[in-house]
């Protein structure tokens, strides 16, 4: 087996958020990590949206990021800290849109290691140095300057180790011009090393620093120095001074325990006309403003103040524009605009003025708030993240051409469930009814430099209506239009005229009402149309071809010839008349003899047939465009042709400019329906509609061009709509009814529909004669509705007030009190995806836990499905215990949205793992496997087998054979003997593995994942699995000798990989109709991505070529080498990277030409190779 | 000849890299190094620490400040060692 491995949606997560004026312009970006990309986002100033400019897959890890920009200069530079044991600096090429890397400097091995440098970047804020650290002993510092030439140079780093010494953040400090400062946050631990009595490891654990926020402005701007947070406190330090402490504010709760800490997460200085602040964020979301009381260079107080509460964030970021960009730990990325910056609110402040009397001794629960909703931001955008992304399937309830995913997302009361749709999100801005079912409709503009159209023509089977666009649309009839004739085209023309084309002749609506008739000869009609802004071609019955351009005076003028086409013409198009030409030189006739015809426009051979292309359908719609993707420079795109067949297929050619030959073709299968093409514009650039059974858009994004489906109705027809309130539309026809909508947030791959969830998800499972979903969520340090009860009477009892409005905090954005560690909340949810709602809900009390979750048709009990849910009470971390675990089985209510709890068992470990085995459930009890029956008042233990090291976190099963994957020993094989009731188990793996999720590929193959991000393929020799299979007594194997201490066979692993994230589901499916089967994986950071496997030897030898070429072409980003990242803990083994080989049409000309001639083949082959793997598999 | 320079290149290893073994290592060393290498990992690896943090229900940055504090002395107290 060889797989080929592809992102579908790259991780949503930002673990570094930095902001900078990155293009060197006055506008700020922010540049994220998504830790395995780097990703350039631009906040517009106006309508605060977020926008995407650049994402870039670096195959590495980067850890930390930061933006460094030399003395006197106006463009940042960004520096990553990455597992590649070097230090890069990147800039930003704003005309090529990319990242070009300026400096790499390699100081150390490559991996995330204790000692080497890159989990901590610190620049001095005048730009002259940064350093870069490792969470033990190691920093380097490097400094920077221009030579004469203004380039950016980069020293020979100087050591700053400090042996013993682990260190929680560094920063740099802003002292003005005076020597660089950086201040580090360090333990020394040689001490509690050596100490067996434990006093120096408690005198070191004293204070537990671990954060400091970004240093306060120096020199002239300020007093200097550093915040330093710790658990509760706040401290302010410089050198020589005195330090000032506050606490932490905390939340007014009647539930909250005083004795639990409360650190800091994030922070951010803003520095603004001399005055300076920081917003702080609490672990609980809750952000502060601290400001300082100085005069000159010494500091009299710190005060800090509740400002606001956003989600818990990696990295804020705050934008001169006026915007916090909140980048989420877990859950959506927010954008906010500041409505006021809190200084004139009642909020009460604290000062450490009132901290200052006894030393060291001020007790931790001092300040207390009460949190509110937003008062000082307002949310203007928001990212959506899928992070983390705990367990997912993909089905296909609704019938469509491609399966949904459905996911389970977001960590305790965030947490979502998502129904995913391929396709790109449309907002839909009005649906109007028409009198009847219309075949087209159109807009125009009135003059050509027009900004916003002012009619809709709806052509119906004998009528034309204009509506004309206003505040309102309304019907309008004195404008030269002929209303009582089916239109086939209409057109803006000229400067100021008009063209509505209709079976019998061409109107030529001139801008002082004057209409010019061109009427078809004899009983001849017009059966299509094709025209542009001076060009009009049209057909007439009988396949003859009539041409007419516009000349100097606005007067259109048939061209003396005719074309006599030999058979019928199903389609026309002429392109959009490029800028500064007189016309557009080609025009494209489809024919029901499957061929499309390219003819000449031009003066000098006018209508004559340039190049021809068969067809396997007939074409029913053409498009000549132009798309402004990477294919030549920057300002001209490539010509392309659409052709849209009769049977749903889309293709693609390269219409060459100057000869007009076509090469290069794509295609695409759209949907069930002839698919029809109509040119919109997209973000400024002109795009493609495609209708077919489903609505397609064929756009331009980041240089590349996509072709997704719209999440949205089936279309008849649609064209471009732009008015003062939709500056960018698409007004399209669906029935009887007028459609306007917009499409936004290009380039992503899903749109989402979500739900609610009160807990952090576990996992779920389908009701199948339903087709609801079951999902069980359990949260860990939380308090059960119950217990919350209890815990609120017992203080009641104790004589304490509180108000009971604090206890109504929205927990979706304040989230759940914590709890001590140890209690849990959880519950069972039925969710109707159609519906988007739950539909029933049971909270487990007693502290109970949910873990498994499985639906079993028992045997003797008419095909009914029971639900089988695994839980624990008393449930433990680490280590993993429980006081005792229960199986419940519940019967679902006739309508699959009620449950009915039959009876619950106990059992003596967590069950993590449950399957219908034959009948019977199949149970994974700590390390026993069980087989259990249906009886009256519980589950009956029939077999068990405890030949597992450790615990059993996922079952498979097919005939006889189970697969069981334990939490650390990666997969078993074991066989059920029916006749003597034993499970046998025959084989294991060599290799240890933390099991996360696993598929059953056939009868001998498992796929699997584990907690370090490796993919995995594991198979039993067939030998072996037949002389199991054929051993009619079992007892060759009950009485084999084991093998290096496991079973007597070993699995062989087939395939290895280094994903990069851990994979926490699997699939084995397909994902595009008549698609051949392929594994899709999700991943926890919100990767989703396929392998998909080779079908030929010729395949793999082109694309095995193709990625070491890559590799040496194009190192990755961060400076990670490649082939040791996808081998960051075993060498890779039988997959290719196809996100690599995507990154070939990334590269200049010339790289691609060397690449194209090693392999023998043109640049366009291979493209199309790489488009096509995608596209016959994925999308 | 080459015993006196290996002496040397082995004090030369272990000064350069942290939890470089000796002849006189005992099981204690051993593990705490084990230990505070796979934290540093843990903390390296931001998919890894997202996916502790689900499960114990905490913020990332709580996570990480006490895979650090754990750190300092991931095996509790030290063995006192036999002279």
């Amino acid at each position: 087996m060889f797989l080929y491995n592809l992102t579908l949606q790259p991780p949503t997560t930002i673990n570094v958020a930095v902001v900078g004026h990155f293009s060197g312009t006055k506008q700020q970006e922010i540049v994220v990590s998504r830790v395995t990309r780097l990703e350039l986002l631009k906040a517009d100033p106006n309508s605060g949206k977020l926008q995407t400019l650049l994402t870039h897959d670096a195959f590495g890890i980067i850890r930390s990021l930061t933006p460094f920009r030399l003395t006197g200069s106006s463009k940042d530079y960004i520096i990553v800290g990455s597992d590649s044991g070097r230090i890069v600096i990147l800039e930003y090429n704003p005309i090529k849109n990319k990242f070009d890397k300026v400096h790499q400097e390699t100081f150390g091995k490559s991996g995330c290691r204790r000692i080497v440098p890159g989990q901590y970047l610190a620049v001095d804020p005048k730009g002259r140095s940064v350093m870069i650290g490792a969470i033990e002993k190691q920093k380097l510092v490097y400094i920077l300057n221009r030579d004469s030439a203004a380039n950016l140079t980069i020293s020979s780093p100087l050591e700053a180790h400090k042996s013993h010494t682990l260190v929680h953040h560094c920063i740099g400090l802003d002292v003005g011009y005076e020597n660089p400062v950086f201040a580090c946050l360090e333990v020394d631990y040689s001490d509690a090393d050596m100490d067996p009595t434990g006093d120096a490891f408690n005198s070191t654990e004293k204070v537990k620093y671990h954060m400091i926020s970004s240093g306060f402005p120096g020199g002239n701007d300020g007093p200097s120095g550093v915040l330093v947070c710790s658990e509760n406190f706040i401290t302010y330090k410089h050198q020589r001074v005195p330090e000032l402490r506050i606490p932490i504010p905390r939340r007014r709760n009647p539930l909250e325990d005083p004795s639990r800490g409360l650190i800091i997460v994030a922070g951010v200085m803003h520095k603004m006309k001399g005055v300076f602040f920081f917003l702080l964020q609490s672990e609980e979301g809750d952000i502060y403003k601290v400001t300082l009381d100085y005069e000159d260079d010494r500091v009299n107080a710190i005060k800090i103040k509740y400002f606001d509460t956003v989600p818990v964030a990696a990295s804020l970021c705050i934008l001169r524009a006026g915007f916090l960009f909140v980048a989420a730990e877990f859950g959506n990325h927010r954008l906010y605009s500041f409505t006021s910056l809190g200084d004139d609110n009642d909020e009460p402040e604290w000062s450490s003025e009132d901290f200052m009397d006894d030393d060291k001794d001020i007790p931790a629960a001092v300040a207390y708030f009460t949190p509110r909703d937003l008062q000082n931001l307002e949310r203007a955008d928001e990212l959506e993240s899928l992070n983390p992304l705990v367990d997912a399937k993909v089905l296909n309830l609704t019938d469509d051409d491609t399966p949904q995913l459905y996911a389970l997302c977001g960590r305790g009361a965030g947490s979502t469930f998502r129904i995913l749709r391929h396709g790109l999100e449309i907002s839909e801005m009005a649906v109007s009814e028409l009198p009847g079912n219309p075949n087209a409709v159109w807009t125009t503009k009135l003059k050509s430099d027009d900004e916003f159209d002012a009619y809709i023509i709806v052509s119906f089977v004998n009528a034309t209506l204009v509506l004309s666009i206003g505040e309102t649309v309304e019907e309008v009839t004195d404008t030269g239009f002929l209303a009582t004739t089916p239109t086939l085209d209409v057109h803006q023309l000229g400067d100021d005229a008009l063209l509505q084309i209709y079976p019998q002749g061409i109107r030529h609506i001139r801008a002082d009402r004057r209409v010019n008739e061109w009427k078809t000869p004899g009983n001849r009609a017009i059966v299509k149309a094709a025209t542009n802004k001076r060009q009009v071609v049209i057909a007439l019955t009988g396949g003859e071809l009539v041409y007419f351009e516009l000349d100097s005076r606005g007067q259109l003028n048939e061209y003396q010839e005719r074309k006599e086409i030999s058979s019928n013409v199903t389609c026309l198009s002429v392109g959009e008349v490029p800028e500064g030409r007189q016309r557009s030189r080609f025009l494209a006739v489809g024919c029901d003899d499957n061929a499309v015809r390219i003819l000449s426009l031009d003066p000098d051979n006018t209508l004559e047939v340039l190049s021809t292309q068969g067809l396997n359908a007939p074409p029913q719609s053409l498009s000549i465009i132009e798309m402004m993707d990477i294919g030549t420079d920057a300002s001209h795109g490539t010509l392309y042709l659409n052709i849209g067949l009769q049977n749903g297929v889309l293709l693609r050619t390269v219409l060459d400019t100057i000869t007009g030959s076509l090469t290069d073709t794509r295609q695409r299968f759209l949907g069930a329906r002839p698919v029809k093409l109509f040119q919109v514009t997209i973000q400024g650039a002109p795009a493609v509609l495609a209708l077919s059974s489903r609505p397609w858009l064929s756009y331009t994004f980041q240089s590349r061009l996509h072709l997704t489906p719209l999440s949205y109705d089936m279309l008849e027809y649609g064209s471009n709509f732009t008015s003062p309130q939709v500056p960018e539309g698409i007004v399209a026809i669906s029935a009887n009814t007028l459609r306007i909508f917009a499409v936004e947030k290009l380039g992503t791959v899903f749109n989402q529909a979500i739900i609610q969830l009160n807990y952090t998800p576990r996992h779920f499972i389908l009701h199948s004669p339903s087709r609801n979903f079951v999902v069980i969520e359990s949260e860990h340090n939380t308090y059960s509705p119950m217990e919350k009860q209890r815990t609120l009477q017992a203080k009641i009892n104790e004589g304490k007030r509180f108000d009971p409005n604090l206890l109504e905090l929205s927990p979706e954005i304040f989230g759940l009190p914590k709890a001590e560690p140890g209690k849990w909340a959880s519950c069972i949810r039925i969710i109707n995806p159609f519906l988007g709602e739950t539909t029933s809900k049971y909270e487990f009390e007693e502290n109970e836990a949910a873990f498994s979750i499985t639906t079993v048709n028992f045997h003797g009990h008419n095909n009914e499905l029971f639900l089988v849910v695994g839980t624990a009470k008393d449930a433990n971390l680490a280590p993993r215990t429980c006081s005792l675990g229960y199986l419940y089985v519940y019967q679902f209510s006739a309508d699959g949205s009620d449950l009915n709890l039959l009876h619950k068992t106990q059992c003596d470990d967590i069950p993590l793992a449950l399957l219908p085995f034959q009948g019977r459930l199949l149970a994974g009890v700590g390390k026993a496997l069980r087989i259990y029956d249906l009886g009256k008042r519980k589950l009956l233990r029939k077999c068990e087998t405890k030949a597992i090291p450790n615990c059993i976190v996922n079952l498979h099963t097919q005939g006889n054979r189970i697969i069981i994957c334990d939490m650390q020993e990666s997969v078993h094989y074991a066989s059920y003997r029916q006749h003597d009731n034993r499970i046998i188990i025959f084989a294991d793996d060599t290799t240890p593995r933390w099991i996360t999720s696993t598929v059953m590929i056939d009868y001998d193959t498992i796929a699997g994942a584990d907690k370090f991000g490796n993919f995995f393929i594991n198979r039993l020799p067939a030998e072996t699995s037949e002389e199991v299979d054929e051993d009619p007594t079992g007892n060759k194997i009950m009485y084999e000798k084991g093998y290096l201490m496991g079973a007597p066979h070993k699995v062989s692993m087939i395939l290895h990989y280094h994903v990069g994230d851990i994979l926490t589901s699997l699939h084995r499916t397909t994902l595009v109709a008549g698609g051949r089967e392929i594994l899709v994986y999700t991943g926890i950071m919100g990767n989703i991505g396929v392998f998909v496997p080779f079908l030929t030897r010729e395949d793999i030898d082109f694309f095995q070529t193709l990625e070491m070429h890559m590799r040496n072409e194009a190192p990755p980003l961060a400076g990670r080498d490649h082939l040791q990242y996808r081998s960051f803990y075993a060498p890779v083994k039988s997959v290719v990277d196809g996100d690599l080989c995507e990154q070939y049409n990334l590269l200049p000309m010339e790289k691609k030409k060397m690449i194209a001639d090693e392999l023998d083949r043109t640049p366009a082959e291979i493209q199309k190779k790489i488009e096509d793997m995608r596209v016959m598999t994925a999308f | 000849m080459d015993r006196f320079n290996l002496n040397s290149q082995l004090e030369h290893l272990q000064s350069k890299y942290v939890g470089t073994g000796h002849a006189d290592t005992n099981k204690f060393e051993w593990m705490v190094n084990q230990h505070r290498d796979s934290y540093a990992s843990y903390i390296g690896h931001h998919s890894l620490i997202s996916y502790f943090a689900v499960a114990q229900n905490e913020s990332i940055s709580r996570v990480k400040f006490e895979f650090v504090e754990k750190m300092l002395q991931p095996c509790g107290l030290p063995v006192p060692r036999d002279e």
